[in-house]
């Protein structure tokens, strides 16, 4: 697939259709790879990459890039389309600056899944169907695909793309997945072991803000959180505030507009498993609401924009918490 | 040099935080953690704790002094406490270092107390590095993981720990627990076998010559940096996990009758760094980009006879969220590429 992809970038720039490509740059190892507005064909062909570890979801930077003159190619794998798609309704991006290209995933490796198998010096990695060798300096090692696999690609919710211009590779379809079990053990949970459960994750919280800055639904202009003038700028993580108020604060803020495209849990550095609590907010306005994808439907409105008769009435919500 | 059998490990680590505070590498579920010892806990094999031990000497938040306010009157609270002695067991070589790099900043004149006081408190235990990653890259800086630094350098082989004092705190510590003597010659063969891993690594060993305070101005308009930067999120994930990084903010936190002033890391990748009344000085992130790297691999070594501001741990590489680091940085800036 990656060469299909190359082909079909450099044609895209060749043919003029486009004067950019966004992409994956080839990193220094084969698993970290550089998010990267690809303009000349020879630096395609020899650093463009597609392949388990073209994890980052490119559509964020299409905000930027779609500003610019002359038309942005992008590659989007099926959960990067629904983002693309949110963003779109949102007006973020110019819809015809963009040429947009979806493609085939099989779920992505996480390297640090992988390191926590107690594999070091990790040096090559080869795919064979279900099964992966890992070349280490200290031997090969080898592991079932599905147990290096994301979280969120275990987890993985569509393989339909949702809003391209062309397509590679064949279309897949919207999954079952089990991605709201652990929603569902929270929430069977006491409220002090819940609040235990949190306190244990988000006390690791070193506020580097790398969450928000990879969310492509959080694209304030300045976020008030980084606003001297607002009176609850924070530095400083104060153990109760980010418990109690910066995490749980951003999760209100993208609900509803949250595709739990998983980048949230798939950048931060203390391994806190953020996309719990948007997936809290998806289960509840399914519940609420009726079933809702944020993103799978460019034309539908979204539930907390739109008043319904049907809505649920707040003292049940209410209640439902007791 | 002395020794212990590993199985006698627990024990003494027990009979260390019987006498001192003891911090050490542990596993959790979200990786190794440098936590205060329990009873139980075990020493990590881990290369890298998820943050790194600059914590110790210069915590991620400290109130620095209280501002109790009445009418017009304002009383100054000082609320520096004498630290108490504690012992860091297991810092890998890389982060030793880091130590010396932070020195550098915070004991020359003006000497910060803060973090005078708590490396004054500190007794380090180094651990020599026997499985080391493909994401090291010490030798870069001339830092040996087969001989770390520290008060004291231990080596695991498969049986036994060796012990090296190294400093005449690091003799007193060693001489309070009941360790056997040991022989030079294990160690030896330690080292020879780490080294010969070391060798095999891919960045073990990158040119860094081309840095020269004399090109500041060839690096700082290197058209690379416009490259580079694109990706970046302007998080603060680099500096934060970063041993090295040093920079602080201070601010008041108004409590209603009186003032909390504290400092806490601060990051050059966000947009508020060094923001000062009439302006800052960096408003575009690659800017604040090319900062970081600059102040890392040229104007540090400039101030410092030529030593670098990075330790080659390794935690950018395995913690950016967009992959670009300071290796990636080395290879193209001022090079022949």
């Amino acid at each position: 697939m990656q060469q299909v992809i190359r082909e079909k970038a450099i044609s895209l720039i060749t043919s003029g259709k486009a004067a950019r490509v966004i992409g994956w740059r080839e990193g220094e190892f084969f698993y970290d790879q550089t998010p990267e507005v690809f303009t000349c064909p020879e630096d395609i062909e020899k650093n463009f990459v597609y392949n388990g570890f073209s994890g980052a979801n490119l559509s964020k930077y299409l905000i930027k890039e779609s500003e610019k003159e002359g038309v942005v190619a992008v590659f989007l794998k099926p959960c990067d389309t629904y983002s693309f798609s949110q963003l779109l309704k949102e007006h973020r991006i110019k819809r015809e600056n963009v040429w947009a290209v979806g493609i085939p995933c099989e779920g992505k490796l996480d390297i640090d899944a992988i390191r926590k198998m107690g594999v070091k010096g990790i040096t090559s990695l080869e795919e064979n169907g279900d099964e992966i060798t890992v070349k280490t300096i200290y031997g090969d090692k080898k592991i079932a695909r599905a147990e290096a696999l994301a979280e969120r690609c275990r987890n993985c919710k569509s393989r339909k793309h949702v809003v391209y211009d062309e397509l590679l590779g064949e279309e897949g379809e919207v999954l079952e997945s089990a991605r709201f079990d652990m929603v569902e053990k929270l929430e069977q949970m006491t409220a002090e072991e819940r609040f235990a459960f949190w306190q244990g994750e988000l006390s690791r919280c070193i506020r580097c803000n790398a969450c928000r800055n990879v969310c492509p639904a959080c694209t304030c202009e300045k976020c008030v959180f980084d606003n001297a003038a607002s009176g609850i700028e924070n530095k400083a993580p104060a153990s109760s505030f980010e418990e109690q108020n910066f995490h749980i604060i951003r999760a209100f803020h993208v609900a509803g507009r949250c595709t739990d495209c998983g980048e949230c849990s798939r950048v931060c550095p203390q391994s806190i498993p953020l996309h719990l609590l948007n997936r809290k907010f998806i289960k509840d306005i399914n519940e609420f609401y009726g079933e809702y994808q944020a993103g799978a439907d460019p034309e539908e409105k979204y539930p907390l924009m739109n008043f319904t008769q049907g809505d649920m009435e707040p003292a049940d919500a209410f209640k439902k918490g007791e | 040099m002395k020794k212990i059998q590993l199985s006698k490990l627990p024990q003494l680590l027990s009979a260390i935080a019987e006498k001192t505070a003891l911090y050490l590498p542990v596993d959790t579920a979200s990786g190794a953690e440098y936590k205060k010892y329990e009873e139980g806990d075990k020493l990590s094999d881990a290369c890298n704790t998820n943050r790194s031990a600059k914590d110790f000497f210069f915590p991620q938040v400290e109130n620095m002094a209280n501002f109790k306010v009445e009418g017009k009157k304002i009383e100054v609270i000082d609320i520096r406490k004498e630290t108490e002695d504690f012992v860091i067991f297991g810092a890998r070589a890389c982060d030793v270092r880091s130590f010396d790099i932070l020195d550098r900043v915070f004991l020359a004149d003006p000497v910060d107390t803060f973090y005078k006081n708590r490396r004054q408190h500190a007794t380090i235990v180094s651990l020599a590095c026997s499985v080391p990653e493909e994401t090291c890259f010490c030798g870069t800086f001339g830092i040996d993981a087969a001989d770390p630094a520290g008060d004291v350098s231990a080596w695991k082989t498969d049986e036994e720990m060796y012990f090296r004092a190294n400093t005449e705190k690091g003799e007193a510590f060693l001489a309070s627990l009941a360790l056997e003597d040991g022989e030079e010659e294990a160690v030896r063969e330690e080292q020879t076998k780490i080294r010969s891993i070391l060798e095999k690594l891919p960045i073990q060993n990158l040119p860094t010559d081309h840095f020269k305070a004399e090109k500041l101005m060839e690096h700082f308009s290197d058209p690379k940096w416009k490259e580079l930067y694109k990706a970046c999120l302007g998080c603060g994930t680099c500096t934060f996990v970063c041993p090295t990084c040093q920079c602080f903010d201070i601010r008041d936190f108004d409590t209603g009758n009186g003032i909390q002033r504290y400092r806490c890391w601060d990051s050059c990748m966000y947009s508020d760094f060094t923001q000062m009344a009439a302006d800052q000085p960096r408003h575009t992130q690659m800017e604040r980009f090319r900062q970081r790297f600059m102040h890392k691999l040229v104007y540090y070594p400039a101030n410092n006879e030529g030593v670098f501001g990075c330790v080659g741990c390794g935690r950018c590489l395995a913690k950016c969220p967009i992959n670009m680091n300071i290796v990636k940085v080395i290879k193209e800036i001022g090079g022949d590429k």
